[in-house]
Parts: C-alpha cells; structure tokens; sequence
C-alpha cells in the first residue's frame, strides 16, 4: 500500500511538471524562432507585414512596471509597517490585514475595470498612468503583507533595544528592523513585481497598447502582454509568431525574477 | 560634544509618520470599498433597466442594446467546474507527495508564476489542436450519443477551457493544500510512526484527517482564482454568448467578455452592462475570499499559528 | 573633546519645570538616591504583575533584583524607561521618580529618558550593522556629531567596555559576526556611548558561556564608578559578588530591600530566608 500511494503520488507530482516543462518547452521554441535584434529594437509592422518587432511594447512594460513599483510598493512598506508595528492587536490591523488577503483574490481584471472608471474615463483618455495604478493596485497587498509577516519574524528583543537607546519608533523602524528583514522584504517585492509584470487584463483597459514609441505616458502606452493578446487572436502569422517571441520574452524575464528572489530568500536561511 | 536638543522635533516627526503609514493602510480599505461603490455606480444604467431579470436573461444584443449574464455566467461555471473537478483531486496528491515524501520544489512556484497569458497562448495553439485532431473525436467515439460531447470537435470551447484552468489552479491549491498538511503536529506524526505506521498509514490517519479542511481552504480560494481568470480563458473559450448542452462548444466567461468586449462598447448601456457583469464577479469572487479567509484564519488558530 | 558651549551645566531634565509645583513634589530622600520608586504597580492587561512596589536606588552603586521566575523582576525595570509602553496591554501606575522627576508622568521627553537610562538585554542585540554602525546610532540619535570626533567616541565606549582590543581590527565588520560575549559588550558600549547616568541590566549574563560572563561581571564593577546600576538576575551568586543593595521579589511585591550583605546574612523576612538558602526558587 504504502508504495503505491508512493508511486501515485510521484506520477501525479510529474504530471505537474510534465505540464510545466511542456508549456515552457512551447514557449522557448516557437519564441526563439522570433527573436533577433530588430524584433528587440524596431516599432512594430502593418497588420499583415512582416519585419519589425515590439521594441516599444518592451520599453512600455518596463515603464509601467517600474511605475507599479514606485506607487505600490512605498504604499505597501508602510501599511505593512502599520500593521506590524504601530497597529498590533487593534480591531482596524485586524480588519486591513483581513481585507488585503481578499484583495490579492480579487480578479485582476476587475482591478482594470476599476482604473477604467477612475482614471481613464474622467481623463477622457487610455493612459500608461492608469496601467501604472493598476498594476500597483495589485502589488500594494502583496508588499504589505509580506512586510508585515517579516516585520513579525524581527525578535521583540531588537525592536526593544532599539527603543531602550531613545531611537523613534520611525527610525528604529527604518533603519534597523526594515535592515533585519531585508532579504524576506526584497524577496517579497520582487515576487509581487514578478507576477504583476506578467498581467495582462488590468491593462486591456487602462494602459490599452500603441504601435508606437512610448513617449508620453498621457496616452495609450504599448506593453507586451496586450500585444501578446492583440497578435494571437489575429489572422496574420507573422503576428502570431510576433506573439511568441512577446511570451518568450515576458516568460523569461518574470522567471527570472522569481528565481531571484528564491534565491534571496535561501541566502537569508 | 554638542547634544540635540530633542525638543518637539521627534515626537512631531514620530507622529508624521504614524499618521501616513497609518494612511497607506487604510488605502486598503478606501480601494476596496471604491471597487464596490465605483462599479455599482458605473453599472447603474444597466441594473435600471434590466433589473434582476439581467442574471437570468441571455440575450446579448448590443444593436437592440439588450444584455442579459446568464450566457457568461454559465460559461464562468461550467469551465470553474470542470477545472475544479481535475484540479482537486490531483493537487491533494501532488501536495501529499511534496509534504510526505520530496522537499517542496521551485518548480511548483514557477508553475504558479508563469503568466495566465502564456497558459493562454499554449491552450490557443498547442493544446486547443491536440483536442480538435485527437482527444474530442475520440470521447466521441466513446461516449457517442451523449449531447455532453456533441458537436464539430473544433478544439477551442467549455471543456478546454476547463483543462487550461485546471492546471492553473493546480500549483494555487497544492500550494495551500501543502501548507495545511505541514501545520500537522509533528508530534502527531512521531506518534504514528512511533507505533510503527508506515508513511502511508500516517498520512492517511492523521495527515489527511486533519489536512482536509484546510484543502477546503485552499479549493476555494483556487475556485476564486479559476472564476476570475480572465486571459487563459478568454484565449480557448469561443467567445461566444451562448448557452450550449455540448462541452466541445463555444462559450463565454464573464472575465473574457468584459476583456473581449469592454474596449468596444460604445453605448453607454453596452458599457454600464459589462461593468455588471464586473459588478457581478466582483461580488461572488469577494465571497468566495472571504469565507476561504475565515476559514483559514480558523484553522490557523486552531493550529496554534499565526495566520 | 571639546564641548562649546557647556550644553548641560544644570542637570539635564525631562520636562520643563512647572512653576505651581504644588500637587506633588519628589519624595523627600537622601541626597544620593538616583530613582524612587513609590507605590507602583503593573498590569498585563487584566492581569496584575507588580503590587505596590516602593524602594529607593542609591546612586553610584550596582543594585540587585533577584526573585524567582515570574516574580516581576524584569517588569519592574522595563518600568523605569518606559519600555513596556511598545506592547499595548501593558500598563503602569504609581511613581518612578528620577532625580526628582517622575518618569510616568505625562509629558516626559521618552527619547531623553532612555538616554539617560540605558537597558542591557537577556540575549544579545546587535543592530544588523556594522560594529561601528552599531555605536554610531545611537550617538548620532542624541549628539551632534561626526568625523573624526565620532570616530573617538566610539573608540572611547568600546574600551569602557573592555571591547576595544578585540574589535578595533573589525569595526566595519557585522556585530553579529562577534561571539555572544562580544555581542553582549557591544550592546554595553552600545548603551554607554550615549552617556546615560543609569544602566538596566535584564539577566544580562544568562544567555553567556561562564567565561564571557565573568568578563561581564568585571565590566559592571568597573562601571558602577560612573553610572548607576540595576540589574536583575536569577542567579543569587551573581547579585552577591556584584551587588551593594539588593532586592528581593516576590509574586509581584517587594518582600525585602537593603545592603547585599544585609540581606543575604541577615534577612529580615522569612520568605528571603527561604529563597536565600535554596529552599524554593
């Protein structure tokens, strides 16, 4: 008996990778065939030309991540902060930390929804910034509940040292527990930055896509993963096969960050 | 060498600080209750004139401007209820195996980071295909007469839809599934192998027996994933508003209509009925969240954990 | 080191003195009694910890707190800097005066109060920075200060606590890197950088090998010439060889107060006594 549950337990596990090792398989293949400098670098071709390549969808998703970034994850230190040190066993910690675990269930798509009605239909126009507030929407409850849990890990003994020298709380804070827990916090963020720079439907409404060079984020902003979207469901093989050579790319780089930030995570052990 | 004179500085500066992280955590609150507020308002055109009868109706006819959801709702079920019914079973194993037996793996992160555009793109042109030539024609040839497998095997539609979601949800709720059966007191364990169970014996008496409310935890929140997902599905799903007995047809989610159709609507009707169908995944994905936190939360406690 | 000008001539004080000092003025002791603890008593939510407690601390000299676990020994001086106050269900009442100003009342500049009362832990803290990163904390947090004037300040905590030779080669390494004594002398020079007149000591050798400890022990003698020294142990040995004065806790209350020799020859209460001999505890 116990060998056999053994041995389906094994399958089942392989099952799962098989699935993996075969989606990324796909990917690397029909994506490498894509790639080559111009795809990297030049604007994008006329429906149904081939050439050209999503330059400007790659420089867009940079931008709008790092965008995502800069309003999300500030946002998120702190209300992790919040909750971790001034907000300890009082009801309203207790109701945000409740609230951010549901909010990183929350369809992203229903974040885009959301953007849309806040952002672009006031302003009259599809913009980076709205994908940029998006996507951050996603991270905040991300970050704020890892800052929280690592926040937590810091013994009280260093927290209270801190404090016994006549630190402020801000700076004790800051200075010494943010430094304790820095490689959980980096591993954290990077792991919310991994899976938001992979979304595609908060930006179908906010950030849209363009042809062109991201010049402005003020209007419609090119990225991948819409592009990706755009191009698969399109008549054009040449489109098609721009799209793999998008999902190599997007698959590549959130991969990337994820092993890194397991890595990070290790080194802390 | 020359004190700081600490005066005020430090307590208006600690105060400061308070108040904008006690800020940041109240934005929490302020977006989730601006997502309700935001997307009834927005929707208000459409529940005037549509009232209840908008869950029910499945007419979707932006030229008359009528739209009903039960088109996208059934096609948001039935694709959940297919992914649920592979999903749960082998993320139960797959999770005992990595708890029991092997060390838990990056790869099952990995699985979980690959973006739902790329599960999406393999379910368009791998996957989808592999149905139309092979497995469709031969569930035909099995099952037959059945209206459940009727229909031109055209690959996209309900059923692949399903088995791309499936393998979504799967690293989500092996990975819950996988937490829960490790807050297993290891004392309970060393008991049972102290008696001299084998692993089997100990995972099917204690692991299991306890383990199984938290895979309720975590099937429901793979559930609130599998119904909001929107690119996987929106990818293989048909695309179309309607309601077929056969799981080879065409269907629509409400995540892929609203991803379809939302850039197009011009009418402000068409646009105040896609955000309540927003409104509508909304409300039942919050549900969903919110019993599967509960429930976790009451687990963890009984565990001794912090949640 | 220069200071210009003198900023401390008068000594420094945690409130601006009220004119209309006529509610309640400091208790009327000794002139060399540094902290007056008058009636206090504590509460971990619901649950009372400290019951009453009253006693006076000499200044200049090392005073001991010895009791059983759970007596309320660490409670009682987690009081005199306020510490307690991070935890929300943790409450005070009564009066902590030092050097005639009470500690608890509202309005007291908390950050000048533990300046000037340092607190040593049971386990060692190290900052996760540097060995001179460590000391320049704090000194930056209370002094205007740099360079190569900083640079001598550290220099100057570190051999007051017999720290200097060991780590003058590795100040910009991690203090965690340092074994658990050094650890527990940085967190001493850590505390004297920021010349506090009191030192609270929680068991600051239980969590030490007996060698490092009895390098510790040698450091608080030395220390009492400048400061002011409470320290709380579970080990009666330890309060004997250090100690001038010594406290005996239990269940909350202070059963007996007096010299350390007084009381470990001559006690008063039998329940000292008890405890002194190894009769329970």
């Amino acid at each position: 008996m116990n060998g056999a549950v053994k041995v389906v337990s094994a399958l089942a596990a392989a099952l799962g990778l098989g699935f993996l090792a075969w989606i990324l398989f796909v990917v690397l293949r029909h994506g490498a065939a894509a790639l080559n400098w111009t795809f990297l670098t030049s604007l994008p071709s006329p429906p149904g030309g081939s050439g050209g390549g999503l330059g400007n969808a790659i420089l867009g998703t940079a931008i709008i991540t790092v965008l995502a970034c800069a309003l999300g994850v500030p946002v998120g230190l702190l209300a992790g902060v919040y909750l971790a040190e001034y907000g300890r066993g009082t009801r309203f910690a207790t109701v945000v930390r409740f609230l951010a675990n549901v909010m990183m269930g929350i369809p992203s798509i229903i974040i885009g929804l959301f953007v849309y009605a806040i952002l672009v239909l006031p302003t009259g126009h599809f913009s980076g910034w709205a994908g940029g507030v998006a996507l951050a929407l996603l991270v905040l409850p991300v970050v704020a509940r890892t800052t929280e849990d690592m926040l937590a890990l810091v013994p009280n003994a260093l927290r209270e040292s801190a404090l016994a020298l006549g630190s402020p709380h801000w700076r004790a804070t800051l200075q010494i527990l943010f430094r304790a827990s820095r490689a959980g916090l980096l591993t954290g963020v990077l792991l919310a930055v991994a899976r938001v720079s992979g979304e595609t439907a908060p930006l179908l409404f906010t950030a849209l896509n363009s042809p062109y060079w991201p010049r402005s984020l003020s209007g419609p902003t090119a990225n991948l993963t819409v592009t990706i979207f755009n191009y698969a469901m399109s008549p054009y093989p040449a489109w098609q096969q721009a799209a793999w050579g998008a999902s190599f790319i997007i698959t590549i780089g959130v991969l990337a960050l994820t092993v890194v930030s397991r890595a990070l995570a290790r080194e802390r052990k | 060498m020359v004190r700081r004179a600490h005066g005020r500085a430090p307590l208006v500066a600690e105060g400061v600080f308070r108040v904008v992280a006690l800020t940041c955590a109240a934005f929490v609150l302020v977006v989730m209750a601006g997502l309700f507020v935001v997307l009834l308002v927005r929707s208000h055109l459409s529940i005037h004139r549509f009232g209840w009868g908008f869950l029910w109706s499945d007419a979707w006819d932006p030229v008359r401007d009528h739209f009903g959801a039960a088109s996208s709702i059934f096609g948001t079920v039935a694709s959940t209820a297919i992914a649920m019914v592979i999903a749960v079973p082998l993320s139960l194993v797959i999770a005992l195996f990595l708890v029991e037996i092997a060390p838990p793996r990056l790869a099952r992160e990995l699985l979980a980071g690959i973006p739902s555009i790329i599960y999406g793109m393999w379910g368009l042109f791998v996957l989808a295909p592999l149905m139309a030539t092979h497995v469709q024609p031969a569930m035909q040839k099995v099952f037959g007469t059945f209206p459940l497998f009727s229909g031109p095997p055209m690959g996209i539609g309900v059923l692949t839809a399903g088995l791309v979601l499936a393998l979504m949800v799967l690293p989500f709720i092996t990975a819950v599934a996988r937490d829960v059966f490790a807050l297993v007191p290891p004392v309970m364990k060393e008991a049972g192998y102290g008696l001299g169970a084998t692993t089997w014996e100990v995972t099917r008496k204690v692991t299991i027996g306890y383990g199984m409310k938290g895979l309720v935890g975590g099937v429901f929140l793979g559930l609130g994933r599998a119904i909001g997902e929107t690119m996987a599905v929106t990818f293989v799903i048909g695309n179309d508003h309607r309601i077929a007995a056969s799981l080879f047809a065409s269907g629509n989610s409400i995540a892929s209509t609203l991803a379809n159709e939302f850039t197009e609507a011009s009418e402000p009707v068409y646009l105040s009925a896609l955000v309540e169908l927003g409104l509508i995944l909304f409300v039942v994905t919050l549900v969903i969240q919110v019993l599967a936190q509960l429930w976790l939360n009451r687990l963890g406690r009984l565990a001794g954990n912090r949640s | 080191m220069t200071s210009t000008p003198p900023p401390d001539v008068a000594p420094p004080r945690l409130t601006v003195p009220e004119p209309t000092a006529g509610v309640q003025g400091p208790p009327a002791t000794a002139a060399q009694t540094k902290i007056s603890v008058r009636g206090l008593s504590f509460y971990y939510g619901e649950q009372q910890a400290l019951f009453d407690n009253s006693l006076d601390v000499p200044a200049g000299s090392v005073t001991a707190i010895i009791g059983p676990s759970g007596c309320g020994k660490s409670t009682h001086i987690r009081v005199y800097n306020r510490i307690f106050e991070l935890y929300r269900d943790q409450r005070a009442s009564g009066e902590v005066w030092l050097d005639g100003e009470n500690v608890l009342a509202p309005g007291v500049d908390v950050i000048e109060l533990r300046r000037r009362v340092g607190m040593i832990f049971q386990k060692p803290t190290p900052f996760p920075l540097t060995v001179y990163e460590n000391l320049a904390y704090g000194l930056r947090l209370h002094y205007r200060v740099k360079g190569s004037e900083l640079d001598d300040r550290i220099e100057q905590a570190l051999r007051a606590a017999a720290l200097w030779d060991e780590v003058k080669d590795k100040l910009h390494r991690s203090g965690s890197a340092l074994s658990g004594g050094q650890q527990q002398r940085l967190c001493i020079a850590r505390a004297i950088a920021v010349e506090p007149e009191v030192l609270l000591m929680d068991e600051p050798t239980s969590a030490i090998d007996p060698v490092a400890t009895s390098r510790i022990e040698e450091l608080v003698v030395q220390l009492k010439a400048t400061y002011t020294i409470v320290i709380v142990t579970h080990n009666m040995q330890q309060a004997a060889r250090l100690s001038d004065f010594t406290g005996f806790f239990y269940q909350g209350r202070i059963i007996e107060f007096g010299t350390t020799t007084e009381l470990f020859t001559n006690p008063k209460q039998k329940q000292t006594e008890d405890y002194i001999t190894g009769r329970f505890g």
